[in-house]
């Protein structure tokens, strides 16, 4: 995991403008990679008191996981002794994740397993339900198609708390508290989703390509198999994406509906691992709090990384259509 | 609502008149498709906030049982100190934290935008990836890093021989939690702002350039005025975001336990109201309270904003 996100890392820097191709580019008509424009004043050449400025926010933005990365290679004692920013004497990240692995009896696999059971079935089953809805919004006339979109869109402001405290005894009353269907089922729903494939398949999916399916005497889900469904995957792979960050993240929800450890989410169980350490006489686990931490964002920063394209034109088409 | 109104423009354009067979055959095949999403958004939207509203008309008494007490919880919630602080917390939280990151977020964003930048699609990336960080975990490490144990800033008192202020003392958590959201989300506006300022035409620039303007100008009068929208619905999500506070409190709590109380923010109070008091009457009160002041400011805000345009 570690190799995929360093690598994608320096994708990043690799398609940037390079400094000597873009001042070569200046002179000639050669289009750069930001436009079809040639260099003009329109599209000057890099600034480096710029740069730096803006490289005041990138370290910013990456101290703290720089932070949470050296201090993943210390015991216990280089945790407190050493200073946060520099690695202590000895690196015991190997020594670490092994310990986090098995610490009382691998409970942080099964949090991890848990984890990803609630990602692949909550945020799954979400982009199923968002690219069916937004492609019936977008595609078909029906009555009550208006009121949809009004009730979803009004539903974004209601805060979670809100809905929290009445979902709790709903599901506590159907019996569904402390199993993952708790978790699960408030997952499925995703309105930033609805709303993202409804613009994309309005402006993916042209009308008149299911018009001549029809004509040909295919049938209705057989057109959204065959057609559709092509045509929409990158706005699929986007609210996917989206979702299972949002999955991934969830600690409030679980929080409410999970009592049990057996069932705990990663961010639920570090949380308790944190509880732990700060309460007198608990077993100060440091230690394995930050490289959980660690082991936490791996996947779902290389699954971000990984996959830029989609979540950057997703964006693009989605939340800022004017 | 903002959404509503930026995407009707989207909206395809009506199609052709269809005889009244085809209408009824495309009303079930859409309902069809549109169904699942609307079954499950009943379950786990309106159906919860349809038994808060129930829930909020009665009161759960030690002596008695539950009785009807009709609006009587709302007129406790309204005149509630504790629901009151902590609303006046998130209130003057959002007044600094929103302004300032969204203050961040458009430098950054207009900074790529412009070209100018070495390595500019590394920053874009870089400055979101904190996105993808679950607010446990960022609300742990900056926790961590807060701290005179073995946090930076113990670090810098250690090496310095100097005693910075507390980041978790009472009279400081909130800026420090205000950090941490910063932390968080600087990215995620800075990518809505940026693709934003993707789509505006280069021709504009163009005739301004050919008008003699300087690259500020163009900023505040072509490519300011372009990314309206995206401004008003990231201002309008920052909002309720900073209304909702709760994760990052409710973790940095067990780090510093005598700064964060328990109605903290308005849904801290919900929370330790409905979980550790059990009076899930008066909680789902507060919460319905809350849920109508969020609307409210975030239609205001979305109505002044666009009527300037």
């Amino acid at each position: 995991m570690t190799t995929t996100l360093t690598s994608a890392t320096a994708g990043g820097p690799a398609d940037a403008p390079r400094p000597t191709a873009a001042r070569a580019a200046s002179r000639t008509t050669v289009p750069t990679r930001r436009g079809r424009l040639p260099r003009t004043p329109l599209n000057p050449r890099p600034s480096i008191p710029l740069t730096l400025v803006a490289g005041l926010v990138l370290l910013y933005t990456l101290l703290p996981l720089a932070w949470l990365l050296i201090n993943a290679t210390k015991d216990q004692k280089g945790l407190l002794d050493s200073f946060g920013l520099w690695f202590a004497d000895d690196v015991n990240l190997w020594d670490n994740i092994t310990r986090t692995l098995t610490y009382d009896d691998g409970v942080f696999v099964r949090w991890l397993l848990n984890t990803l059971l609630y990602v692949a079935a909550g945020a799954g089953g979400a982009t199923v339900l968002a690219v069916l809805g937004g492609y019936a919004l977008a595609k078909y006339q029906f009555p009550g198609r208006k009121a949809i979109f009004a009730v979803v869109i009004g539903a974004v402001a209601v805060p979670g708390t809100a809905l929290a405290v009445p979902t709790f005894l709903m599901f506590s009353g159907m019996g569904l508290t402390n199993t993952p269907w708790a978790v699960i089922i408030p997952s499925l729903i995703s309105p930033f989703g609805l709303y993202l494939m409804w613009v994309f398949a309005a402006e993916a999916v042209p009308t008149e390509l299911l018009e001549a399916a029809r004509i040909d005497g295919s049938g209705e889900l057989r057109t959204f198999f065959t057609i559709a469904l092509p045509l929409l995957m990158p706005g699929t792979v986007t609210v996917l994406l989206f979702s299972m960050v949002a999955t991934w993240n969830n600690y409030f929800l679980p929080l409410i509906m999970i009592k049990d450890p057996d069932w705990y989410p990663l961010t639920l169980g570090l949380n308790a691992w944190n509880a732990q350490a700060q309460t007198a006489g608990g077993e100060a686990v440091f230690d394995l709090i930050v490289t959980g931490s660690l082991l936490t964002i791996v996947p779902i920063v290389a699954v971000f990384l990984l996959l830029q394209r989609f979540w950057q034109s997703g964006l693009a088409a989605g939340s800022v259509k004017e | 609502m903002t959404l509503l109104t930026t995407s009707a423009q989207a909206a395809p354009p009506p199609p052709r008149p269809r005889s009244r067979f085809r209408l009824r055959k495309e009303a079930w095949v859409g309902w069809g498709f549109a169904g699942p999403f609307v079954a499950v958004f009943g379950l786990v939207f309106l159906a919860p906030i349809g038994y808060a509203l129930y829930l909020s008309l009665f009161r759960d008494r030690l002596i008695g049982g539950t009785s009807f007490v009709g609006l009587d919880n709302y007129a406790d919630a309204l005149t509630d100190p504790r629901f009151w602080d902590g609303l006046l917390r998130v209130g003057l939280f959002l007044l600094v934290q929103v302004p300032v990151m969204l203050g961040i977020a458009l430098l950054v964003a207009l900074a790529i935008d412009s070209g100018r930048l070495y390595g500019a699609s590394f920053f874009r990336v870089a400055v979101f990836l904190p996105y993808a960080v679950p607010a446990v975990v960022a609300s742990l490490i900056w926790g961590f890093m807060y701290g005179t144990q073995f946090g930076l800033v113990g670090n810098v008192n250690d090496a310095l021989g100097v005693t910075l202020p507390d980041p978790l003392s009472p009279s400081l958590v909130l800026a420090s939690l205000g950090n941490i959201v910063t932390w968080e989300f600087v990215g995620y506006n800075m990518l809505i702002f940026y693709s934003a300022l993707k789509v505006v035409p280069r021709s504009l620039y163009e005739a301004a350039a050919i008008d003699g303007a300087g690259e500020w100008r163009v900023v505040r009068s072509v490519k300011l005025p372009a990314i309206r929208g995206a401004l008003v619905i990231a201002t309008i999500f920052s909002i309720i975001g900073s209304f909702q506070l709760f994760n990052e409190p409710s973790i940095l709590q067990k780090l510093a336990p005598n700064a964060i109380t328990s109605d903290f923010t308005p849904n801290l109070y919900t929370y330790s109201l409905s979980f550790a008091g059990q009076q899930h009457n008066y909680a789902a009160t507060v919460a319905i309270v809350m849920g109508v002041i969020t609307a409210i400011i975030a239609y205001t805000v979305q109505l002044r904003g666009m009527r300037k345009g």
